[in-house]
């Protein structure tokens, strides 16, 4: 792998950028690896990566049905916070937050991490005192979270109304470091790092079976033919249930659509993300310009990357009142991503019943921002068998009532 | 946009008039149940890349809940029935099995 450094840009300069080579490499599969990770997403590579980066196990093989990032990686809005009610949550995700404050340098790729600060607006009396509460947790948690009122609110995004009539800002829970990254760029920088390992990504490969012998895995079947494996991690979002099935136990999943949408660009005009969670609408600008929204789930089970115009009406309907000037705003694209939603809101990162083989799923609508901690607990976990990170994320909560409510302290998709 | 007929007004409801209910035909544990049976009633949905049976509520409607069959990968309405009855009627079956021959979910082969 060539370094990326501003001197090499300077030298492919000067030769017609003659110089370049590709990212990662694009191999036919070996006949067997240490492990399979099914899923070329931010989750699936992140964990290869700290496979190979913590636990030396390099002998890894990514797995991808289309291409590298295409799902949920590629069509989220980029947001990175940590600031969760629950313990188990907090430390995941903050552990992600700290990781993205340095992983250009680490993935020698710049990911174009921005820390321009989170703020989550309390429009409800309900809201306030919840995120009151979310600030005292986070301060007992180490994670740097403060409650503002609503004058600091409008000095951080002047373009806010705060006296809108159906919902207007009574204050917020701010994150400083929180932000956004190039979700693309994280998936094509993990990515190129695990291909420089020696790592194989395998895109354009749909896994179709998963081989089992006395209980433990031992390959899969793919349409690229058989390959073996040690250990099988499947990191699949939206497509969890159909490989668990594979592999002969079930998730409790449900995958529904998410959908996002960005206008055209305009000039600077808001440098926080704003979260407006009673309305189910948040938005941030991007580094051309646009104003990336999102919303809310379509609450019914749906495998097709798209969904219903009317649940965008709702969220641009609310995010006008909260915002006027975008009410002259044209959209551009909107698009859908699948999510895999658990009961309590919470991902699943587990052992399973068949041996070797682990799950990491069940990110719903939140996965982006968790991608590094993601990574480094699920190799942690495939790795020795163990990580405090995503113990309590276990399968066998939901049996053992261990539930991380983030559905009640988040109080909406989040 | 989701349309789906209320099978007890008639009306051809959009889903801005719907709200979604989830699973269909679940069977329900009390009691006396052991705890694989309550986990999964309460977690383990079907979540099916194809045909699905779900509950839907004419909100903004007559009001009234009754049960669809839908397929969740091209958004294909099967039909819907009365929310009466512990299983899918024939002529959904028959609707089903005429689009996607060999299909099957649970019990309703």
């Amino acid at each position: 792998m060539k370094h990326y450094s501003a001197f090499a840009v300077a030298r492919e300069a000067l030769r017609y950028h003659t110089g370049w080579e590709r990212a990662w490499r694009s191999p036919e599969p070996k006949k067997r690896y240490d492990a399979i990770i099914v899923g070329a997403g931010g989750h699936g590579l992140a964990t290869a990566y700290y496979l190979g980066k913590n636990y030396g196990i390099q002998n890894v093989a990514v797995i991808e049905k289309g291409w590298l990032g295409g799902g949920n990686t590629g069509r989220n809005t980029t947001i990175i916070r940590s600031n969760y009610l629950q313990d188990p949550s907090a430390a995941i995700y903050e552990k992600a937050r700290g990781l993205y404050e340095d992983l250009s340098q680490d993935l020698n790729y710049n990911i174009m991490f921005s820390p321009r600060g989170v703020i989550m607006l309390a429009q409800t009396q309900h809201e306030i005192r919840g995120y009151q509460r979310t600030a005292h947790a986070n301060a007992l948690q180490g994670v740097q979270t403060e409650w503002i009122g609503p004058e600091r609110v409008k000095e951080l995004v002047p373009i806010i109304n705060l006296d809108g009539p159906r919902y207007p800002v009574l204050g917020g829970l701010w994150q400083e470091r929180g932000g956004t990254a190039r979700h693309d760029a994280v998936a094509w920088g993990y990515a190129r790092a695990c291909s420089a390992m020696g790592m194989d990504i395998i895109q354009q490969c749909e896994v179709t079976g998963v081989r089992q012998e006395n209980g433990r895995v031992v390959g899969v079947d793919t349409t690229k033919g058989a390959i073996d494996c040690d250990k099988l991690g499947i990191v699949v979002a939206g497509h969890s249930g159909q490989l668990s099935e594979m592999a002969g136990f079930r998730l409790p999943l449900e995958a529904v659509a998410l959908q996002a949408l960005v206008s055209e660009p305009i000039k600077p005009c808001m440098d926080v993300v704003v979260m407006a969670n009673t309305v189910h609408g948040y938005m941030s600008q991007s580094d051309k310009g646009e104003m990336v929204i999102g919303g809310g789930t379509d609450g019914f089970n749906n495998f097709t990357q798209r969904g219903s115009f009317h649940h965008i009406e709702e969220t641009v309907r609310a995010l006008v009142e909260t915002f006027p000037m975008i009410s002259r705003l044209k959209m551009l694209r909107q698009w859908g991503g699948i999510v895999d939603m658990t009961g309590d809101r919470s991902p699943i990162l587990s052992k399973t019943p068949l041996q070797g083989c682990f799950i990491n799923g069940g990110w719903g609508t939140g996965g982006f921002k968790a991608i590094p901690g993601s990574g480094w607990g699920m190799a942690q976990l495939m790795a020795t068998g163990h990580s405090p990170l995503t113990e309590a994320f276990s399968l066998d909560r939901f049996k053992e009532g261990r539930f991380i409510d983030e559905s009640v302290a988040a109080g909406v998709a989040h | 946009m989701l349309i789906l007929n209320c099978p007890y007004c008639g009306v051809d409801a959009e889903e801005s008039e719907l709200a979604a209910g989830g699973e269909a035909h679940l069977k329900r544990y009390g009691p006396g149940s052991s705890d694989d049976e309550f986990h999964d009633y309460m977690f383990m949905r079907e979540n099916p890349k194809g045909v699905h049976f779900e509950r839907w509520r004419h909100a903004n409607g007559c009001g009234k809940w009754f049960h669809a069959a839908r397929c969740t990968q091209t958004l294909e309405v099967f039909g819907t029935y009365s929310a009466q009855t512990t299983e899918p009627p024939q002529e959904i079956k028959d609707a089903i099995t005429a689009k996607r021959p060999g299909w099957s979910w649970r019990e309703y082969k």
